[in-house]
């Protein structure tokens, strides 16, 4: 009769803690996989403007154009006038095509002609670069351009 | 004989080394979601003879200076006021009924000296080449935001949803239906209210 009696027990079992390995690579390699690291780090300040009529970007088919006053640690250097600024290093706006073309063609072939190009340009700078930029890209034939902004909205605050 | 068991490893510590390479990537990632406004540049073109000619009343123009202030069809304008000033052009509908230009969804003001149709109506921005990118954003996105009204407008009224909120499930993937059909919808909608939006070579300061 004791038997059955024996083995009850009044202590709460301890969790079990043998999946935890699981659940935590689990995660690791979600962020494993959307992690994109940093591949161009960036020689100008970049504040954007604020905009909430906003369409999203298709990451595939981009390229990134940057432009504004050189960051602070390069401003001895560099001055403070604005500065276009493709891949890592400067560019003068006559180098434009020449940078943008090499880089469209590190894009799927596929995606080449639907190439859209994104403008990060700081919230400082004259439109007068803005419309230089455009006005080598009309004459690559690059039209399709988009204004990346941060979320917000410039009138409200 | 002595029985060899081989002792097995122990994976404990396991969890501490994922845990470790978890944080790393945390800290590294920056799930990046660029967002911002879309534009078609114009092709890029010798200038033709053939002058394209439009109507003075069609033509709302949006002048930007070097100091950032605002002039729209010859008044100094707060940039909070644009976006109702280009809705109330855009919706205008000026052509008298009965005319072939007349709109019919139109609930504007009917002002003959102001745009017959949303489709003939065009806005054109100024720039001085000293305007700030900040301005020059900010009046855009009015702009764009005044079309997004009109068009949510229309869409409420023809098939009972927003324009904006649909576009923007399409482009997240998360739109549930045929998306065929809406897409034609869309588009659609868009030919009510065609987004013309002109943009004149930026003047040099003190032109």
């Amino acid at each position: 009769m004791s038997k059955f009696t024996k083995k009850k027990s009044s202590e709460v079992p301890a969790v079990n803690t043998a999946s935890l390995p699981d659940i935590v690579f689990m995660l690791l390699f979600f962020f494993m996989v959307v992690t994109v690291l940093r591949d161009n780090n960036l020689l100008v300040q970049n504040v954007l403007p604020k905009a909430d009529q906003v369409e999203k970007l298709k990451k595939d088919r981009s390229i990134y154009i940057y432009a504004g006053k050189p960051s602070s640690r390069y401003q001895e250097k560099y001055g403070t006038e604005g500065k276009i600024q493709i891949g890592d290093k400067y560019t003068d706006v006559t180098n434009i095509k020449f940078a943008l073309t090499e880089l469209r063609a590190k894009l799927r072939p596929e995606l080449q002609d639907k190439v859209m190009v994104a403008l990060k340009v700081d919230e400082d700078t004259n439109t007068g670069l803005v419309s230089d930029i455009k006005q080598e890209l009309r004459e690559l034939n690059m039209l399709k351009i988009i204004y990346i902004t941060t979320p917000g909205n410039e009138i409200q605050n | 004989m002595a029985r060899r068991a081989t002792p097995e490893v122990n994976a404990g510590s396991m969890a501490d080394i994922a845990f470790l390479l978890l944080i790393f990537f945390l800290v590294t990632t920056t799930i990046e979601k660029d967002k911002g406004i879309a534009r078609q540049l114009p092709p890029d073109e010798p200038p033709t003879d053939e002058q394209v000619v439009i109507k003075q009343k069609n033509l709302f123009i949006v002048n930007v200076n070097k100091s950032d202030q605002l002039l729209v069809e010859e008044e100094l304008m707060d940039v909070k006021d644009l976006r109702q000033a280009a809705i109330d052009f855009l919706d205008n509908g000026g052509a008298p009924a009965g005319s072939p230009l007349y709109c019919n969804y139109c609930k504007g003001k009917r002002d003959a000296s102001s745009s017959d149709n949303p489709d003939k109506a065009v806005i054109s921005v100024q720039n001085d080449r000293l305007t700030s990118y900040k301005m020059y954003i900010t009046v855009q996105n009015e702009l764009v935001a005044a079309y997004n009204h009109l068009r949510d407008r229309e869409s409420q009224r023809l098939y009972g949803w927003k324009f904006t909120e649909v576009k923007k499930a399409l482009d997240e993937g998360s739109f549930k239906g045929n998306e065929d059909d809406i897409q034609e919808k869309l588009e659609s909608i868009q030919k009510l209210f065609p987004l013309k939006l002109s943009e004149a070579e930026p003047k040099k300061q003190g032109q």
